[in-house]
């Protein structure tokens, strides 16, 4: 079914089958016909673990989405509401049922909380007055979603923001849930690392889970070797930067939402005579981006540069192919060439896709604006002026290019000089809060209370030593045959992935006074394995490293991963899935407040505070 | 001494149930508490899921399952659930025995745990303060935000606010908690208490400020933000947040004059250029803008006039010029545009000179579509002269390239560049001039 997810070097479809059996397990506890009512937000990540079909063999006839006031007619016997533990949810949902009531014969009520029920949801409902209208109140803790073949993915986009502006730890709670259920099928991981303190929470909460689970033994035979905790704030500086690979690009541009993306339609007309080309089509085109294209697998984490070449020899081997019909002569070869049509087709329709994707894409990089941008991301990267007001940043104030581009600036700079200078950062925000509203000196408080913008303390600034220690600035940088990770930033290292890196090898002794300077602590644990389960560690094996980013990681960042991982597969290890959660705008983004005119109202939930739009990337995690 | 009196006395006057831990247990009980809550540890791991029949009563203490909808069906599997909740359920003047039960003796670490695996759990019978303060401390061990918010709702029900607010001030982790959750219910009213009981000040006046977002009315909002003024933010925020309700403030006269101007439909800016939107709202430099397009040659004295906002709010220079160039370059009022770059000396010599740099008014004036010979003037002034050259030739200012060129007798550039103007116009005649003249001794 889901192919793609066993190509890597651990077989997800095995997680994938556990969590489909769990929610075959709660379809059928509700016996009879049902209709979901689903949590908008919730289909995205449910589309990646089960389509409409398994939901159809379990009886469910109808789907809705969650909206006020009453529920669309259908005739079933069974309501069921999937929803995150909202509590403004519940409110829409107890609307529902009480005008459900109103009219028709009573119907059974159910909700599946996902990830997990919560104890003031509850509570809202009983409120409310319709607690008791539900026959079952279930949790679904879809906690780490398969999304290839080597990454999971939380898919919880305000994890970023609860942890460190809000301190709510639950979502590290769910990640560290999350890594018990992954262990409960793959075995338990005998080594765990951290860096940060959220990582040191999640170690602390898995130690303390599995002295709790003590009546069951674990007896699979462990396929991960080691697992990293990565705390997103231990970097700040990768999500920042705007990330040059293929995939990196289609994200910073048009977002990739639970692995889909959303594209003008205007290049991807049909192109047939006849058809008058005037009717174009209005509506955006949907592509799913995963490993299973084989064309997209080979390009998603190539530098864009190099991207261009790749697609025109592609272009060539495929008209050769459709040639291949000329020299057909006999029935065989004719049949032969028939057999592989379907193939083909599918490779031209992929090649086609791509190659608009990345005229798409070109066009916003050889702009004059997007090579301005480039050039100053990488001189703060690199250590020059970034102690004083930059003219490019002023002028992009100046012009009200969006507030999120200004603010990614702003934070990239700060992050590179360890804090701003104070008469630089009133500035900014001076500047800021004239041009886009006063309101938003909320967003620049949350910013700082984030440590995305802060004033230097102490007048010393650490960026230098870390920078050079590790070396996370590469000076000549091969886009097309890369040899360093540095190629996916066209120049900067991601500091994380180099962490990773540098943990394998020579160890993280060596970089001691580094991780001292780095946000929060950084540790190791053993988790003791029966002897029957320990590794013989055969001579060129490699070595399996879950790496776990907590909140979030970038598509840059993933394709240091997979690079780092071919680097060494012919050596004694491999790095391989990674968690992710896209998407480092939004960093920024989630913590605007109030709207600014491109937030359109409806992103405004009810505490007044901005979502992003399509679902958020925030992140992380 | 007298103090630790004190504190004692408020708590057992302020907490809404009156301690009867000690005086209702007997030895015996007490004697068996051990051992049940071995017990009952023990079911937490043998038969997880059959108890919760046994007590299915929601953490609030009221029973749960009990259906509302009038007449409904009840099904099968809701009736079973639904017995022995109702005989369970705690009330307050429960009779005594009933404490017998083990189900319903969890000790604080028992029913966290209970509460984590999202099972229904009473809470009501932690009466002393400190069974309310263990239960919050296991929850914060087990770092379920759920779990310690479902503690902390408790507390709040059943605490008085100084204790809750003192307890909580040592357990900074619980406490975020609480602030997160007042939020999120819009609590605002116990989240100031406790921000100032915590003497977090600027966090208070921050929480306050937030508030104005949700209130529509202009004026109400205007009050409001008066109301912001004093409150202790750092000195920067302070002026900012002045601002602020300043520039309400005026947005307010201004709206209200213009819509009268605007329907009177005797002004001309307004009839050729009604407006789009309402200047409510809008950020300073957005009104400054504003004003500049529609009052530009107001006196300094009125409130709408560009030069009152300059001073009132002291917008910098570069800011001011780079605004007013936008707004009066899309009026096509090139004459102001040319007063805004002139400045006299003391002997009345005019010279140009821009804040900004005239690369930039250049951009600015071709974005709002102005014609070559405006344009040209100000390439003309542009310093740098590769700068010069490039603006030139992007946006055709055909005599400044061709200038330029003789000026830097580069009569190679000029010769492709001749390629590049229309044949036979008249800058394809001046080129040819130039390049047949004998008076300049070309570089190349």
């Amino acid at each position: 079914m889901a192919a793609h997810l066993s190509y890597g070097r651990v077989n997800l479809n095995v997680l994938r089958e556990a969590v489909r059996r769990e929610l075959r397990e709660f379809l059928d506890k509700c016996a009879g016909s049902k209709a979901i009512v689903w949590d908008e937000y919730l289909t995205g990540p449910f589309g990646l673990i089960a389509q409409y079909s398994l939901l159809k063999e379990h009886e469910v006839e109808k789907m809705f989405t969650l909206k006020g006031s009453r529920l669309p007619a259908a005739d079933v016997k069974n309501i069921i509401f999937f929803v995150r533990p909202r509590l403004e949810l519940m409110d829409i949902i107890a609307e529902n049922v009480l005008s459900e009531d109103r009219r028709g014969p009573a119907r059974d009520f159910h909700i599946l909380f996902v990830p997990r029920r919560s104890l003031l949801c509850e509570q809202r409902l009983k409120d409310l007055g319709v607690l008791g209208s539900f026959i079952h109140r279930e949790e679904y803790s879809l906690d780490l979603i398969p999304f290839d073949g080597d990454l999971l993915s939380m898919e919880s986009e305000g994890a970023f923001k609860e942890c460190y502006l809000e301190s709510d730890q639950t979502s590290l709670y769910h990640a560290a849930k999350g890594l018990m259920t992954l262990q409960a099928l793959y075995g338990t991981i005998p080594q765990i690392f951290g860096k940060g303190e959220c990582a040191r929470q999640v170690a602390n909460m898995m130690i303390r889970m599995k002295r709790e689970f003590t009546g069951s033994q674990n007896s699979i035979f462990p396929v991960f070797d080691n697992l990293l905790l990565l705390d997103r704030n231990v970097d700040l500086l990768s999500p920042l930067a705007t990330q040059l690979t293929y995939e990196g690009l289609i994200d910073e541009i048009y977002g990739i939402q639970n692995s889909y993306v959303k594209l003008p339609p205007e290049k991807f007309a049909p192109k047939k005579q006849g058809d008058g080309g005037k009717d174009l089509p209005t509506e955006a085109k949907k592509l799913q981006l995963n490993s299973a294209e084989e064309l997209y697998a080979e390009i998603r984490d190539k530098n864009f540069n190099a991207v261009g070449s790749v697609l025109s020899k592609k272009a060539k081997v495929i008209s050769a192919a459709f040639e291949e019909r000329h020299n057909a002569k006999t029935v065989g070869e004719i049949k032969q060439f028939v057999s592989q049509l379907p193939h083909m087709q599918a490779a031209r329709g992929s090649l086609a896709n791509h190659t608009s994707i990345a005229e798409l894409i070109k066009d916003v990089t050889t702009s004059e604006d997007f090579f301005d941008k480039l050039t100053v991301e990488q001189e703060f990267m690199s250590g020059i002026d970034t102690d004083k007001v930059n003219s490019y940043i002023e002028d992009c104030i100046a012009q009200k290019h969006p507030l999120i581009k200004v603010l990614r600036l702003v934070c990239l700079q700060s992050v590179c000089n360890s804090g701003l200078k104070q008469k630089v950062l009133d500035y900014y925000k001076r500047e800021i809060l004239q041009t886009y509203g006063y309101e938003h000196i909320l967003t620049l408080h949350n910013l700082e209370k984030a440590g995305l913008l802060k004033p230097q303390t102490g007048g010393r600034n650490n960026y230098p030593t870390i920078r050079k220690t590790l070396r996370l600035w590469m000076d000549d940088v091969n886009e097309q045959n890369p040899t360093d990770i540095s190629y996916v930033y066209s120049g900067y290292a991601p500091l994380s992935v180099r962490l990773a890196q540098l943990l394998s090898r020579p160890g993280w002794r060596s970089i001691e006074e580094v991780l001292r300077i780095l946000p929060g602590p950084h540790f190791e644990e053993r988790q003791p394995l029966p002897t029957g389960l320990q590794k013989k560690r055969q001579p060129g094996e490699n070595r399996v490293t879950l790496i776990f980013f907590l909140g979030g990681v970038t598509f840059a960042e993933i394709a240091a991963l997979r690079f780092l991982s071919q680097l060494e597969d012919g050596g004694s290890r491999a790095s391989r899935v990674g968690r992710c959660r896209p998407r480092p705008p939004s960093t920024c983004c989630s913590f605007c407040e109030s709207c600014w005119p491109s937030c359109s109202s409806a992103t405004r939930c009810s505490s007044g505070r901005c979502c992003w739009p399509v679902g958020p990337p925030t992140s992380w995690c | 001494m007298n103090r630790t009196k004190g504190d004692e006395e408020e708590y057992w006057n302020s907490s809404k149930f009156k301690a009867f831990t000690f005086d209702d247990e007997d030895d015996e009980l007490s004697q068996l508490k051990e051992s049940k809550r071995a017990v009952n540890s023990l079911r937490d791991f043998v038969d997880d899921d059959d108890e919760d029949d046994l007590e299915r009563v929601s953490w609030t203490g009221e029973p749960v399952g009990r259906r509302t909808r009038p007449g409904s069906f009840q099904s099968l599997s809701d009736a079973l659930s639904d017995t022995p909740a109702k005989s369970y359920a705690p009330e307050l003047g429960r009779p005594k025995g009933e404490y017998r039960d083990y189900s319903n003796d969890w000790s604080p670490s028992d029913t966290v745990r209970r509460l984590r695996k999202g099972k229904v759990c009473s809470l009501e019978r932690f009466r002393s303060l400190q069974d309310k303060i263990q239960l919050l401390e296991e929850a914060v061990s087990m770092h379920d935000g759920n779990v310690i918010t479902a503690v902390l709702i408790f507390l709040k029900r059943t605490l008085s606010k100084e204790i809750l607010f003192r307890e909580l001030e040592v357990r900074q982790v619980a406490l975020r908690h609480l602030i997160h959750f007042l939020k999120e219910i819009g609590d605002q009213k116990l989240l100031l208490d406790l921000f100032r009981f915590l003497d977090r000040t600027e966090e208070l006046a921050l929480s306050h400020y937030r508030e104005h977002l949700n209130i529509q009315d202009p004026e109400k909002r205007k009050e409001f933000l008066k109301t912001c003024i004093g409150l202790p933010f750092s000195a920067e925020d302070s002026a900012h947040i002045q601002d602020h309700y300043t520039l309400l403030e005026r947005q307010i006269i201004i709206e209200a004059n213009d819509r009268h101007l605007e329907l009177a439909g005797q002004t001309e800016v307004f009839r050729k250029h009604p407006r789009k939107a309402s200047i409510l709202n809008m950020p300073l430099v957005t009104t400054l803008f504003y004003s500049c397009f529609y009052h530009y040659t107001e006196a300094e004295g009125t409130f709408s006039s560009p030069v009152n906002l300059k001073k009132t709010f002291k917008i910098p220079d570069k800011q001011y010029v780079l605004t007013a160039l936008a707004a009066r370059a899309k009026l096509r009022a090139w004459h102001d545009v040319d007063a805004l770059f002139t400045t006299k000396n003391w002997l009345g010599y005019t010279k140009k000179r821009a804040p900004i740099g005239f690369h930039r008014v250049v951009e600015i004036l071709h974005k709002n579509s102005a014609p070559v010979q405006v344009l040209q003037e100000y390439v003309n002034l542009v310093e740098d002269v590769d700068t010069k050259l490039n603006l030139a030739t992007k946006f055709k200012c055909h005599d400044v390239v061709i200038d330029t060129c003789r000026d830097l007798k580069d009569r190679q550039q000029l010769l492709a560049y001749r390629s590049k103007v229309d044949k036979g116009s008249a800058e394809e005649e001046k080129i040819d001039a130039l390049l047949n003249s004998s008076q300049i001794r070309w570089k190349n």
